[in-house]
């Protein structure tokens, strides 16, 4: 049977944890997509996942702030420890949500109704000042997994799911609340729409249909824990512990040391064949004072994200109000695997550590963004065009989760009917250069209205454009042509008079042996790109 | 083993077991895949880790994405710094997955090492045109994080020209950087096919590359190249590939950068 959980909830927190008060239209984002927003901006119809353009499209006053979900943490440690008073085991899945069993506490505050309500007050004493009084929801079931889905759609702040009943309570919700979009999108489109009807499939089935996935949401809809119980006990000496001296007393160093610990911790784990998916991180200072906490990941923890969640804990317990701030510096950080998993792997790309590299790509860009502004690091984006510089864009590398897999790539190319023909020039300056493209006589070519050359081009001149076109010619940086092709007129756009453009492309070698395109735009020549 | 150890019985097996668990590759030998059809030109089976390759002439642009590719599409991530008018649309086109390429704009000169320094590491391949001025010491400091963190550097030389002056095909400005170079590859001749007198259009380009260096790549080598051919592919044309005679030689070891192939060339 599933352990009795109770899961505290504050709604909206990394709007809260921001700054903002609920009447605020304000939207947290996260690679240019919402991931929260309060409810003043729901009411404008901003929802989860929107764009950035479209969320102010829909709500033009919308504060928009980067999710940071240290800060978050930071915060959420007050909440933290309010429900600490209650019970010593509490664990936190996400800066927002606490999970802890209720069996103990339940019998000593008389029920489970009674605790809840108890902490709801004391929570909600919390985040009164902050103008969030109400934003607190809590949900006990059988399995964190009930608990949170009660925690999340209960209609008042405290919603009880008796005992043994929570597979019924989770049979008409939507198979969205398994969280898992792949999975969901192939259910619903196999007409399975509610968690009962999942649920009520063989268990074998739907492992031997979906795999580990399967399984594990078919556990959860039935209300059972997301893992059969484990039997094996984790061999006692996994924890590691790491003693700093001169003493940390600030975040960074902490942070830094727990990096090289957890990675020793989970070279540890690897050893054994174990993996792990909830870790106790645990500091101690000069004075005795102990703050530990519990981590719970969906997934499996990485030594990265135990090394983010030190830092967090750290950082809220150091930056605390001064009742629970330690009095001196950290000495001592113990890292114990509390829920480990055999290691199944994860599935990385065929060459290895893809995600790795990707994460670590992320990080690098990351410092240089620090150093030269988010404008300067770009990533290239797929639009399509027919010119070279409008196949490929570059955007702001802060606006695209570079560790996801960019699935807009994929899908056939449109066709644009008079698009250049490849290979595409390597070099496309940012500015087109200017040219003048002329004939034997030294006069400058046009582009008849029925797009051809009004004469035998041979040379270009670069550099500049002639201000008269009877002035001379300047007898340098003069570059004879020694084939040519062209011009092939393009006219986009021509139904919007702003964005329209009408444009003939030409083809020539020069007697160098380079390769360039140029184009003729209101009677100008260009310089488009070099076959470099 | 104990140096001491005197031939026992079973010995031979001891040594096959050795030579059955010795790396495939040592830890100097590691390299990044390159296309098949390049790999004929460069002295390593593909991009050493920890080399500095540079890359001039007419084309250079071309050779160097075509040279990184295959790194690119085995997994490696690609950052291009300071070469802002890069060709996207060529870069896809000559095999460099987009969704692993990064393009850095032009850092000032003096946090120019800096910026690639903290790229190196975390990316497998970075693409620099650098500035004229990099401070020898922050050079120095560079090169030793690179070969340490195995990454490879290439090194656009004259792409910083203006694309005015790029005309020239010179305009080489890295000369006087600090950068040590193990490759440089010099493209020259270029030749395209496909555009007439007013008709066709640009299909193809045959180069003679020649490539030079230090240590292995000592002895020069020099190929004809298709950048690219008709079917838009990267090939050595078939038995233009050969060493370059002494006689012909400028010298030993490398040549300053920017110095046209000379010699018998």
């Amino acid at each position: 049977m599933a352990v009795r959980s109770m899961v505290v909830w504050c709604r909206d927190w990394a709007v809260l944890a921001a700054g903002f008060g609920p009447d605020v239209p304000v939207a947290v984002l996260h690679a240019n997509r919402v991931v929260a927003c309060s409810p003043a901006s729901r009411r404008e119809g901003v929802t989860r996942g929107q764009r950035r353009r479209e969320a102010q499209g829909r709500c033009p006053a919308l504060e928009v702030v980067e999710r940071d979900e240290g800060r978050e943490a930071r915060a959420f440690e007050a909440v933290v420890q309010v429900v600490e008073a209650f019970t010593p085991r509490v664990e936190l899945t996400r800066p927002g949500a606490v999970t802890f069993p209720t069996r103990g506490p339940a019998r000593y505050f008389g029920g489970d109704h009674e605790l809840a309500e108890a902490i709801r007050v004391r929570v909600d004493e919390v985040l009164a000042p902050l103008d969030w009084a109400g934003a607190c929801r809590v949900g006990v079931a059988d399995g964190p997994f009930a608990a949170q889905q009660a925690a999340l759609r209960s209609p008042g702040s405290v919603t009880v799911v008796a005992p043994g009943t929570s597979a019924a309570f989770l049979a008409p919700l939507s198979v969205a609340a398994l969280d898992r979009p792949e999975l969901v999108d192939v259910l619903t489109r196999l007409g399975m729409r509610t968690l009962g009807e999942l649920a009520a499939l063989p268990a074998a089935d739907v492992t031997a249909r979906f795999g580990r996935e399967g399984q594990v949401a078919h556990r959860l809809a039935a209300g059972l824990d997301e893992r059969p119980p484990a039997t094996v006990a984790p061999p006692p000496d996994l924890h590691v512990d790491l003693d700093l001296d001169p003493p940390a007393d600030r975040v960074e160093a902490v942070a830094f040391a727990a990096r090289a610990l957890a990675e020793d911790l989970f070279d540890r784990l690897a050893d054994h064949g174990l993996s792990c998916t909830r870790v106790a991180v645990a500091a101690e200072t000069e004075r005795g004072e102990v703050l530990e906490r519990l981590w719970r990941h969906e997934g499996v923890l990485s030594a990265g994200a135990v090394a983010d969640r030190v830092r967090w804990q750290i950082d809220g317990w150091l930056h605390g109000s001064a009742a629970v701030r330690p009095t001196t510096g950290v000495v001592r950080l113990r890292l114990t695997p509390d829920e480990v998993v055999p290691a199944r792997g994860r599935q990385l790309g065929f060459w290895g550590e893809e995600t790795a590299a990707a994460e670590r790509a992320a990080r690098a860009l990351a410092r240089v963004e620090g150093l030269l502004g988010a404008e300067a690091v770009l990533v290239p984006e797929v639009r399509g065009g027919r010119g070279p510089a409008e196949q490929v864009m570059l955007v702001p590398a802060s606006a695209v989760d570079l560790t996801a897999t960019r699935s807009a790539r994929s899908g056939p190319v449109p066709p644009w009917p008079g698009r250049l023909p490849p290979p595409w020039p390597a070099v496309v300056p940012a500015e087109p250069v200017p040219v003048e493209v002329i004939d034997a006589d030294g006069r400058v070519l046009r582009v008849t209205g029925r797009a051809l050359l009004d004469g035998v081009p041979v040379a270009v001149q670069i550099g500049a454009h002639r201000p008269l076109e009877s002035s001379p010619l300047p007898t340098t940086d003069v570059r004879r042509i020694r084939a040519w092709a062209g011009p092939w007129p393009v006219q986009e756009r021509w139904w919007d008079p702003h964005t329209s453009r009408r444009r003939a492309r030409v083809q020539v070698v020069l007697d160098d042996g380079t390769a360039h395109l140029l184009c003729v735009e209101g009677g100008r020549w260009w310089l488009e790109a070099t076959y470099d | 083993m104990p140096p001491r150890l005197q031939p026992v019985p079973g010995s031979a097996e001891l040594t096959e077991l050795a030579d059955r668990v010795r790396p495939v590759a040592l830890a100097g030998e590691q390299v990044l895949p390159v296309p098949p059809s390049l790999a004929g030109v460069l002295p390593w089976p593909g991009l050493r880790r920890g080399a500095t390759v540079s890359v001039a002439g007419i084309g250079g642009t071309s050779l160097a994405l075509a040279l990184v590719s295959g790194a690119s599409r085995t997994g490696s991530w690609v950052a291009a710094v300071g070469v802002g008018d890069l060709g996207l649309a060529a870069a896809a086109e000559l095999g460099i997955c987009l969704d692993r390429l990064a393009v850095i704009a032009e850092p000032p000169s003096e946090v120019w090492a800096t910026v690639v320094a903290s790229l190196v590491g975390a990316f497998d391949v970075v693409l620099v045109a650098p500035p004229a001025r990099v401070g020898a010491t922050a050079t120095r400091r560079l090169a030793a994080r690179q070969r340490e963190r195995g990454t490879v550097l290439v090194v656009l030389d004259g792409h910083r020209a203006t694309a005015g002056s790029r005309l020239d095909g010179r305009g080489s400005t890295a000369a006087h950087s600090a950068l040590e170079v193990d490759l440089c590859l010099e493209l020259a001749d270029p030749d395209w096919e496909g555009l007439g007198q007013g008709h066709g259009r640009l299909e193809a380009r045959r180069v003679v590359v020649q490539a030079t260096g230090r240590r292995r790549a000592a002895r020069p080598r020099r190929a004809e190249l298709w950048l690219v051919d008709a079917g838009r592919r990267v090939a050595v044309v078939p038995g233009t590939e050969h060493d370059v005679p002494a006689a012909a030689r400028t010298g030993g070891g490398v040549r300053p950068w920017g110095v046209p192939a000379g010699g018998g060339a």
